[in-house]
């Protein structure tokens, strides 16, 4: 427990040393400010246009960008340990490859988890005090569930870079393999399933259509996002799959909860399979 | 109690097969010097007994336990070949960090930092140390804790001759408080002060283990007798080698005898009653000798009665 506690530890003092909870804070305020205030300007308008619109499309762009970071943060955890020499030394001390990978898992979760909060808490914040007669109630709750899920989709794919970085031989195929997982979930995946639909031709059965969303944990996330939202906004591509998910939140967010913890397994067996 | 004990120890990468029915053992507060070339098993062996890889075939037994047990880790340090540490940590934070996952005391850092002689540079960041320093903070780190039992793999490799010797030194401070340590090293020149016992490690297999005078006896190495400064040189050859001794004139008025065992002091017996040399000088086979003789020689021929 005491050794979890002190790697964790060290990659929170690492994310600092480095300056990735800095820039990723950063970041995240800047994305989220910049689309509250500017994300209507291709409609002509300038200025805050309404929550709904605001989350839905910062549901769109995390989607794309939290995974990246999670993968980019994460992908060298392990193999970068083993090309450094430094995994020789930490496996000869008192301590397990799972409380080795739990520590940074706590520490490198954690790191992100900060980054999302601070980033994306302070344009809420900024949208609160500085937008009059806001919501301030639909603010919280719509701003709350976004950040939880954004934290919670970039445990996943930490989780996931530990799988490749316990696998991989060197630390550019990690990167490598960071980059196709990140591809296939964020690109590939709604192209292949929206293709899977016109190729059927509508014979696939429709009631079990929208479960084949929970396979991708990227649309998982927005899936919560947007169902959440009121109805005025329209759903397209292969989102309006999932409209009848939208009573099921809490199946969506054990969903997640899921791909991060089968991620952490699989992580895990890989790592006690890796030679030394 | 044995401190390790290794039966009939196999292991296989794949295919190849790196450690042939190895048997070896090491008693309280011995060190045992572990010689072979490159990819004779040595480095496999250490991973053996710290646990980072099964046998194959065979026990493993530290402590009188498996080695994957964490209160074996607990007293065990390792220095393993080329050390690295994390770049943009600094020697104290390392040091730190390693010694909070070993539940060392802190105290015992700032204590080893001084011992090691980085106490000044402990405030720099890894990247910037030479690598002796590096060497000298990775022996700190396998100190910590005071474990019972040190593996040092290569660890005089980038050292320059002062260094080595004060790790020479530092080893043999560690012997006198009764740890026991495995010493990994193909460099063997001035290694025969500080070791109790060698293995000597061919292509996976044990060549051959024992104390040093009973290798030197095991391979029947002849001890060398150097007399310098004697008047009539040469009639002293003849005599010596009627007289069934191998002597050897160096220069004017220098010899070299090689006696085996027995014959040492008789030989010594007649320089220093009827000879005048001005000074004598007895060597016997370093371990260096001995290793090259175990590598030269083909296994079967020497196990042959």
């Amino acid at each position: 427990m005491k050794s979890i506690f002190y790697i964790a530890l060290k990659e929170l003092q690492d994310g600092l040393r480095n300056r990735w909870l800095l820039a990723i804070s950063l970041l995240f305020v800047m994305l989220a400010a910049g689309i509250a205030w500017f994300g209507a300007a291709a409609a002509g308008q300038v200025g805050f246009s309404s929550i709904s619109s605001t989350i839905a499309s910062l549901a769109s762009l995390a989607t794309f960008i939290i995974p990246l970071i999670a993968l980019l943060l994460a992908y060298d955890a392990i193999v970068g340990e083993d090309e450094g020499g430094t995994l020789l030394l930490l496996l000869t001390y008192p301590l397990g490859k799972r409380q080795l990978l739990l520590g940074k898992f706590v520490g490198q979760g954690l790191i992100l988890a900060l980054a999302t909060l601070i980033g994306f808490g302070g344009a809420a914040l900024a949208i609160g005090l500085l937008v009059p007669d806001i919501d301030k109630l639909q603010l919280f709750v719509a701003f709350g569930r976004f950040i939880a899920s954004a934290i919670l989709l970039g445990w996943v794919f930490i989780a996931m870079a530990y799988v490749l970085s316990s696998r991989a031989r060197e630390k550019s195929s990690a990167a490598g393999m960071a980059l196709g997982i990140w591809f296939l979930f964020v690109l590939v995946f709604d192209l292949a399933l929206l293709a899977l639909l016109v190729l059927s031709k509508g014979q696939l059965n429709p009631d079990w259509l929208p479960w084949l969303l929970l396979l991708n944990p990227a649309d998982i996330f927005r899936q919560l996002n947007l169902s959440g939202l009121d109805g005025s906004l329209q759903l397209s591509g292969v989102m309006s799959l999932g409209q009848d998910l939208a009573g099921a939140s809490g199946t969506l967010w054990a969903a997640l909860l899921g791909w991060m913890v089968l991620c952490l397994v699989l992580a895990q067996r890989s790592f006690i399979r890796r030679p030394i | 109690m044995k401190l390790v004990e290794l039966h009939s120890v196999r292991h296989c990468y794949g295919k190849l097969q790196a450690l042939h029915d190895l048997t070896l053992s090491l008693n309280e507060g011995e060190v045992l010097g572990l010689f072979g070339h490159n990819g004779a098993g040595k480095t496999t062996t250490m991973k053996l007994i710290l646990g980072l890889l099964r046998a194959s075939a065979g026990q493993v037994s530290v402590f009188g336990a498996s080695p994957q047990q964490a209160k074996v880790r607990q007293q065990l340090g390792y220095l393993p070949e080329n050390v690295s540490f994390y770049p943009q940590l600094t020697g104290l934070e390392t040091l730190r960090y390693f010694a909070r996952l070993k539940s060392a005391p802190s105290v015992q850092v700032e204590a080893l930092l001084e011992q090691v002689g980085l106490a000044q540079a402990c405030k720099r960041k890894v990247k910037t140390y030479s690598k002796g320093m590096r060497q000298r903070l990775g022996l700190a780190q396998a100190l910590l804790g005071k474990p019972r039992l040190l593996l040092l793999d290569e660890p005089t490799v980038g050292l320059d001759p002062i260094a080595t010797r004060e790790l020479y030194a530092m080893i043999q401070q560690l012997r006198e408080g009764g740890t026991a340590v495995i010493l990994c090293s193909h460099v063997l020149a001035g290694v025969e002060a500080f070791i109790d016992r060698a293995a000597i490690m061919a292509s996976g297999c044990l060549q051959a283990e024992g104390t040093l005078s009973e290798l030197r006896s095991q391979v029947g190495l002849p001890s060398l007798i150097r007399v310098n400064g004697l008047l009539q040189a040469s009639h002293w050859q003849a005599q010596l080698n009627s007289e069934g001794f191998q002597a050897r004139l160096v220069g004017q008025d220098n010899l070299e005898v090689a006696t085996h065992n027995g014959a040492k002091q008789q030989v010594l017996k007649l320089l220093l009653e009827q000879g005048d040399a001005e000074d004598i000088e007895v060597r016997q086979a370093s371990m260096e000798e001995i290793y090259s003789h175990f590598m030269t020689q083909p296994f079967a021929q020497r196990n042959a009665p």
